[in-house]
């Protein structure tokens, strides 16, 4: 039993990791309708931001709150950046082009940043600095949560709530609902398109950059290629809730996260990967829209 | 919108033609050797590091005899394979085809190993890898060698190293799925141990590139184990290591010689005192050579630390260069023909037969990763280091011979 | 009598060809040369679902590793002892006879794959689809790498060498010849119309199920026969040439050839397997400068080198194969 909770705190760890990521695809998809497949890549860049952020004020050799939350944010900060100006220069001049097409140039995006990133920070890993000293919080007998797991729940707890309360309640909140629904209506309405989808693709990058300072935190090994496969179940994740649902997300990778550390840890890790598309095709068997999606026809 | 055909012919007349445009060779007479490895892709690391190892063993040569042998200045092409054993074909076909090499230094992944090795050896080149480790490697044919002990030796020695030394009667296995070098390795680890009188109480797998290992530690943690033997690579092994003293794993760790680097030490921290790994070398052993290999590397590359795939890389090259000196000097005549000039010519084949001669004769070798000599199935028999890692450094343990 | 001299005149030049190459260019150019080959017959079935159908399949790659791991065994298992009996034949005809079987056992099972993928295209639409596919492909590897009897990580060596230069460019025509008739015939306007609106389609009594379905059985065949001449031109197969990335590198060349036409495949599979070859001397550049061209590409060119058209030697090809003059633009 120890053995199953200790595997269950374990999960939902990775679980809210995979949340965070999946909050971008999925904000990305409902207003632009784009799978942004280099939405791993800008995970991989906020881990490497969150590196030279923590080397420049020297966090790792002593470690404090402050500056772990100063790393975090200056990470996010240049993700959105970063996210901005990959919006801007690849993706806004294919917008109206065919999907596919879209899809491909996300595709060489994601293929020009791991290799970019190759170059500029060579292929080998970077180890990230401790910025918080790891601590095991014992929970029950036998079941023990890490300083550093708690943090990264937390912190991805607060980060999704914060991006409820900016959707629901906020003015650019509602302005990016009213983009997903309808492009040309909501320009019509005067809500200027062009800049909600970049403060849409700055908010998704700020998430994946969060998600990739909380990995580096827990499992500190950073490379040019370590957006590739959590990106790619992030994204299964999202789709698995509902793509374009922002709720739909956060189970889509608890769920996820959940499955696989069971797979590991009870069946066998050879099928860890197979697992989340095994869950997600018979879950789009079930429900072809995912677990909270909207059945939509589309065009008629 | 509607472009003429005349200009997406073009397009592609350009692309063929820059393609052929790469064929015209150069007229300076020289000796071209050629090294394919994994600069790109989930394994870049590995041809990294053999790229360094090899321009090491060049910047030798070149303070030494302005980088020439016997006359003819060396000259090492470099090619990418993606980490792809398809795209290793293709790159070593270009080496032999398009450069014209005399020998080819590559790959340290055993899948590409044996997608290289069947080209060298039709065209009748010899390839040395420096770090695959599968059997198979080198059953391709007479042309291809290997500078590295193999699984066999390494898992058996491991295994007596655990059970008569450090007394462990349960081990439990974590190995890389994705790699068929760990999964060699847990093979003859488990047979040996078993062998031994000891029980494999846990077999768990994960796959190179993981983040997350909570979930298998914590299954093998339920199973109170010895010690844990995790063969693979260091990029894993310091995260491992880390994770299992969080979940309160204390046992020893055991590790292979893909542990090798000084990145180790700093993913792992203190997670990985008390744990020992088998490898070619310590840093601290006080050959000669490989103290002036360290020296010369440690200035080329800011002072890191090079890891065992460049020491074999090194040795591979340097075993390349003393067979084509002594070419050189027992038969000048002959040695002219590995001249770039003389690509494609019978005399070249007769040369390139002698230098894979010589290169299966390699006996006593004194490299940086233990003295090479290679056996009759043109695999490198040597003896293995175990290392243990005390208050966060690496100390020389015992040595244990084949 | 037209279409028996062309095919004649085809086969002619192929075997000649077979013969001469080899000989006379260098063994890398001719390697190059065969990968071009065989891409052509993975983009040429692939637009069958992607192009014609507009079914967004990712999933190449898993059909592909499918045919290639069938036919690598069945050369491996039965390839001696049936080359043994056909003793009184040539050996280059032998090992052809073998190859062609297990081509063809190759593409059989990935078709069934084809068509058990095909199936949830019933319920699943566009992107939904597309992820789907995509872990079909990544199930496919997995289920690969736990296989002890083919290898698993550590790859499956030894396959005789039997893709020559006849076999790989026949099967290329081939996909083409039925890549064209389909584009020209009932069936081809029945595709096109589910790309161009499936809901439109559907009423104008298009049997939408069906014809999904066929491109996917279709199109998974061909990526299994090209998986085929891939394991038997190589000699090695290893669960890591089969990754998403090989699908996404087969999109590539439909989406940069242009949607639905066919000699746009075959020249993206031209110029898009050529490219990193010229780009060799840069090195460490030379997947940066990939991934940069193919983002202008897209950019300056998102419905493709060709759009929906035809090349001018496509009609030529058409009147020769299809003996009907090539259609107006469809879209």
């Amino acid at each position: 039993m120890s053995e199953f909770l200790q595997q269950l705190v374990n999960g939902v760890t990775w679980g809210s990791v995979y949340a965070l990521i999946a909050l971008g695809y999925t904000m990305v998809y409902g207003i632009l309708r784009l799978i942004n497949f280099a939405h791993g890549d800008v995970y991989m860049l906020g881990a490497f931001m969150g590196l030279y952020a923590s080397r420049w004020l020297h966090a790792g050799e002593s470690p404090s709150f402050g500056k772990a939350l100063v790393v975090l944010l200056t990470s996010m900060l240049a993700c959105a950046l970063i996210g901005m100006v990959i919006e801007r220069f690849a993706y806004k001049p294919v917008r109206k082009s065919p999907r596919l097409s879209a899809l491909i140039t996300a595709i060489g995006v994601s293929l020009l940043i791991e290799n970019g990133c190759v170059l500029l920070f060579g292929a080998s890993p970077r180890f990230f600095p401790q910025i918080v000293a790891q601590k095991a919080i014992p929970l029950a007998p036998g079941v023990a949560i890490s300083n550093q797991q708690l943090i990264v729940i937390v912190v991805s707890l607060v980060l999704m709530l914060a991006l409820r309360w900016l959707v629901l309640h906020t003015r650019v909140g509602k302005a990016m609902q009213a983009v997903s629904h309808n492009h040309m209506a909501a320009a019509l309405m005067g809500i200027s398109v062009d800049r909600i989808v970049t403060f849409t693709f700055m908010i998704g990058s700020a998430l994946a950059a969060a998600a990739g300072v909380l990995v580096a935190l827990q499992s500190p090994r950073i490379e040019p290629y370590m957006g590739i496969l959590p990106g790619l179940k992030a994204f299964v994740a999202a789709v698995l809730g509902g793509i374009g649902n922002i709720p739909g997300a956060v189970v889509g990778g608890l769920v996820m996260g959940i499955a696989e550390v069971l797979v590991t840890g009870y069946l066998s890790p050879s099928y860890r990967d197979a697992i989340a598309f095994v869950l997600l095709i018979v879950i789009l068997l079930v429900r072809p829209a995912g677990i909270f999606g909207k059945a939509v026809a589309e065009k008629v | 919108m509607k472009l003429r055909h005349g200009t997406q012919l073009a397009f592609l007349a350009l692309t063929v033609s820059l393609f052929a445009a790469g064929c015209g060779g150069g007229g300076k007479d020289e000796l071209v050797i050629g090294e394919y490895g994994s600069l790109t892709g989930g394994d870049a690391t590995f041809g990294g590091s053999t790229k360094l190892g090899v321009e090491v063993a060049m910047a030798e040569l070149t303070s030494e005899a302005q980088g020439k042998i016997g006359g003819l200045p060396v000259r090492v092409v470099v090619e990418d394979d993606q980490s792809q054993a398809q795209e290793a074909a293709t790159a070593v076909q270009k080496l032999i085809n398009q450069d014209q090499v005399i020998a080819v230094i590559g790959e340290v992944a055993s899948s590409r190993s044996l997608a290289g090795g069947p080209i060298c050896q039709a065209a009748g080149v010899p390839m040395i890898s420096p770090s695959s480790t599968n059997p198979k490697v080198t059953q391709v044919g007479d042309c291809v060698f290997r500078m590295c002990f193999l699984d066999d030796f390494q898992g058996r020695s491991v295994a007596q190293f655990a059970y008569n030394t450090l007394g462990i009667k349960k081990a439990a296995i974590l190995k890389d799925l994705k790699s068929d070098y760990s999964a060699g390795l847990t093979e003859f680890f488990g047979t040996a141990f078993k062998q031994l009188g000891g029980t494999i109480i846990a077999e768990q797998s994960y796959q190179a590139g993981d983040q997350d290992f909570s979930a298998q530690l914590t299954a093998i943690k339920a199973k109170k184990p010895d010690a844990i033997y995790i063969p693979g690579y260091y990029t894993e092994a310091g995260l491992i290591a880390r994770k299992a003293r969080e979940l309160g794993i204390t046992v020893p760790l055991l590790g292979s010689d893909g542990w090798e680097s000084e990145k180790l030490l700093e993913i792992g921290g203190e997670s990985l005192n008390g744990s020992y790994y088998t490898n070619h070398w310590a840093l601290d052993m006080p050959n000669p050579k490989l103290q002036a290999f360290l020296k010369t590397f440690r200035e080329k590359n800011g002072g890191s630390d090079p890891d065992a795939i460049a020491g074999l890389a090194y040795d591979a090259a340097n075993v390349l260069f003393a067979c084509l000196k002594q070419i050189a000097t027992d038969d000048p005549g002959m040695f002219k023909a590995f001249g770039s000039t003389k690509a494609g010519t019978p005399e070249r084949k007769a040369a390139e037969a002698k230098l894979r001669e010589l290169i299966a004769a390699t006996k006593g070798y004194d490299g940086v990763t233990g003295t090479i000599t290679l056996d009759e199935n043109r695999n490198a028999s040597k003896p293995l280091v175990v290392l243990e890692i005390k208050g966060g450094k690496k100390v020389f343990n015992t040595s244990i011979n084949p | 009598m037209k279409r028996a001299l062309a095919l004649g005149g085809t086969l002619l030049a192929l075997v000649a060809l077979n013969v001469l190459l080899p000989r006379v260019t260098n063994p890398y150019h001719f390697q190059v040369l065969m990968l071009i080959g065989i891409n052509i017959v993975l983009a040429v079935s692939l637009n069958l679902v992607n192009g014609f159908t507009g079914q967004f399949s990712i999933g190449h790659a898993g059909f592909m590793a499918v045919g290639a791991y069938t036919s690598a065994m069945f050369t491996l298992k039965l390839g001696a002892p049936l080359a043994a009996s056909w003793s009184f034949l040539p050996s280059p005809v032998a090992q052809g006879l073998v190859l062609l079987m297990a081509l063809v056992a190759g593409g059989l099972l990935a078709a069934v794959a084809g068509w058990v993928v095909g199936l949830p295209s019933l319920r699943l639409r566009g992107d939904y689809l597309a992820i789907v596919t995509l872990g079909f492909g990544e199930i496919i590897r997995v289920l690969i790498l736990n296989i002890d009897a083919i290898g698993a990580a550590r790859g499956l060596p030894g396959i005789p060498q039997y893709s020559t230069f006849f076999w790989v460019f026949g099967t290329a025509v081939l996909v083409i010849v039925v890549a064209r008739r389909i584009a020209t015939s009932t069936h081809g306007r029945a595709l096109f119309a589910i790309r161009d609106d499936e809901v439109a389609a559907e009423a104008l009594g298009v049997d939408t199920t069906k014809y999904k379905v066929l491109a996917f059985v279709l199109g998974a065949f061909f990526a299994g026969v090209a998986g085929g001449l891939f394991a038997h031109f190589l000699s090695y197969l290893n669960p890591s040439s089969f990754t998403f990335l090989k699908s996404i590198e087969v999109i590539a060349m439909v989406v940069l050839g242009g949607m639905g036409s066919i000699t746009g495949s075959v020249l993206a599979a031209i110029v898009l397997t050529l490219l990193p070859e010229v780009l060799r001397s840069v090195k460490e550049l030379r997947m940066v400068i990939y991934s940069l061209m193919l983002i202008v590409l897209m950019i300056t060119r998102p419905q493709g080198l060709m759009g929906t058209r035809e090349l001018d030697l496509g009609r030529w090809f058409g009147k020769r194969f299809g003996g009907r003059p090539t259609p107006k633009e469809t879209a």
